[in-house]
């Protein structure tokens, strides 16, 4: 008895078809003709994606989102990876709590984060504003970023590190010259999660966002609340592709289920 | 640089988190505690008024009511579907078994809107569901499946899929084959020996699997909001009315830190449940 056997792979099988289900159908939906959400559709074409690059609150909101998502991305491996190399390089007193303290946020539900971050920016006049948004978003990514980062550094090869250091190279040389490009598969990975979290986060934008600047997510939401018609699945075409390019990406540098699967 | 130095390249982190993480969310604990004026403005207090309204107002227990049974059972829908994946993918020996955890784990890294608007092109009135089963000639009229409590039970089952993929996972380890061999080999069926060996063994991490979608279910937003159409009220959605809509913010404060308790007692409890199976 080697393997999954016969039954328990015919019930894994039904299981997939449940997770994929939505995907697969809004791949379809994309290419309908129909003005309205019928499946499956009675014709197909291309209408919805010549809709989409028309409407301009959705376009704007995508430039906006993919510029939040590479500054948020930036700045949170600027504060991130140096926190990460701090908690597996350094032997100090008071580093598990502080560790504790890094990853404290991910355990909160956003839907709280959100709503403190709205208390807080409102009378400093945050909400709506690129800052704003990028920073709500910062709570989210630099947890991970140093979660993610500080696994990859302590699952480095130590006596890499150990013979540049006999050599006579200073720690900062070390870190530059042998740590980093030791690390760079993991950075990567890293950077291209990150910027996912960021473009796809929904609920810290709907509290921060207002009619000024919101994110894609925040107009898809919007969208799909006055109406149905099959316009937001041929957008969903391009995201899903987007993040199939970045979880290949993430397979092949690190594997997805080591990245996102600690917690 | 010394060893004692490397502590220095935590601190801009840590300063950055303390301001948009501590301090927000100590001013969201402060906040709770203040008043609610009747032109709907904030009246800086130190006062347990809005605490007061909120236990009091049966509202509350009817949205409490609703967060729980939503959660339970969008969370056992979640277990029947994520247990098999992941024993599957446990046992497998098949190489395409990195590429299927990738397939099981995708789900939650493509955007909740997108997958939300799948489950609308499933449940709708002329959706998959309903075309099909008009054709097989089961129904004449459409089935309500969407903005009520089946579409959000259904769409949050498959949303906190993943998660609970993941959980069960890592709480296999424990899972010895031997001993599953063993049992088949003393002419135990293959039923009895899942029902009396494997089920049992992996109970400590069903526990932990089911604490964890739980949790992630009381506090989603999103699919309760765009699944429930606007008929749909739970406790996360009513935190997001008082400090939008109603601009509310005490009421707003008190309630996600109610809902925070709620979910913290859940998840303590899977914790000691789960320890003492695993013993």
């Amino acid at each position: 008895m080697s393997g999954a056997g016969r039954v328990l792979s015919l019930i894994a099988a039904i299981s997939y078809a449940l997770i994929l289900a939505p995907i697969v159908v809004v791949v379809v939906m994309a290419f309908s003709a129909d003005s309205f959400i019928l499946f499956p559709p009675s014709g197909f074409s291309f209408r919805w994606f010549q809709t989409l690059v028309a409407n301009a609150p959705l376009m704007k909101a995508l430039g906006l989102s993919v510029q939040i998502a590479l500054v948020v991305t930036l700045l949170s491996l600027l504060v991130g990876v140096p926190a990460a190399l701090a908690l597996e390089k350094g032997e100090f007193r008071g580093r598990e709590a502080l560790r504790g303290f890094f990853l404290a946020p991910l355990l909160l539900p956003t839907l709280i984060i959100g709503l403190a971050l709205l208390l807080f920016f409102t009378p400093l006049r945050l909400t709506a504003t690129l800052p704003g948004i990028a920073l709500g978003h910062m709570t989210v990514t630099v947890p991970f970023i140093i979660r993610m980062m500080s696994t990859a550094f302590a699952t480095l090869p130590e006596n890499v590190e150990a013979a540049a250091a006999t050599l006579g190279a200073p720690p900062w040389r070390v870190v530059w010259r042998v740590t980093l490009p030791l690390a760079a598969p993991g950075l990567i990975a890293c950077a291209a999660l990150s910027f996912l979290l960021s473009f796809d986060e929904t609920v810290i934008s709907l509290f921060v966002s207002g009619p000024r600047a919101s994110t894609l997510p925040v107009e898809m939401v919007r969208y799909v609340e006055g109406r149905t018609d099959p316009m937001i699945a041929a957008l969903s075409v391009l995201l899903i592709a987007g993040t199939l390019a970045i979880v290949i990406v993430v397979e092949r540098l690190v594997g997805v289920r080591r990245a996102v699967g600690q917690s | 640089m010394t060893s004692a130095r490397w502590p220095l390249l935590a601190i801009p982190a840590a300063l950055l988190l303390a301001v948009i993480y501590v301090w927000p969310s100590l001013d969201l604990f402060r906040t709770a505690f203040n008043e609610t004026g009747a032109t709907g403005a904030m009246i800086e207090a130190f006062s347990l008024k809005v605490w007061r309204d909120l236990l009091a107002d049966p509202f509350t227990y009817e949205l409490t009511v609703n967060s729980l049974w939503l959660s339970v059972t969008a969370t056992s829908i979640a277990l029947c579907v994520a247990y098999p994946i992941a024993l599957f993918l446990f046992r497998t020996d098949t190489r395409f078994r990195g590429l299927l955890a990738v397939m099981a784990i995708m789900p939650m890294l493509v955007s909740g809107v997108v997958r939300i608007f799948g489950w609308l092109t499933i449940l709708g009135d002329q959706g998959m569901v309903n075309s099909a089963a008009r054709w097989l000639g089961l129904i004449s009229t459409p089935m309500r499946l969407l903005f009520n409590w089946t579409g959000v039970t259904i769409g949050l089952a498959e949303s906190i899929l993943p998660y609970m993929i993941l959980a069960l996972l890592a709480g296999f380890g424990r899972l010895d084959r031997a001993l599953e061999e063993a049992a088949r080999s003393l002419g135990a069926s293959p039923l009895r020996t899942f029902v009396r060996v494997t089920l049992p063994l992996s109970l400590p991490a069903i526990v932990l699997a089911a604490g964890l979608g739980f949790v992630l279910s009381m506090s989603a937003y999103i699919t309760p909001k765009l699944l429930g159409g606007g008929r749909v009220f739970v406790l996360a959605t009513e935190i997001f009315e008082q400090a939008t809509t109603n601009a509310n913010w005490p009421m707003a404060s008190a309630m996600a830190l109610y809902t925070l308790v709620l979910m913290l007692a859940f998840l303590g409890l899977s914790s000691v449940l789960s320890r003492r199976l695993a013993q």
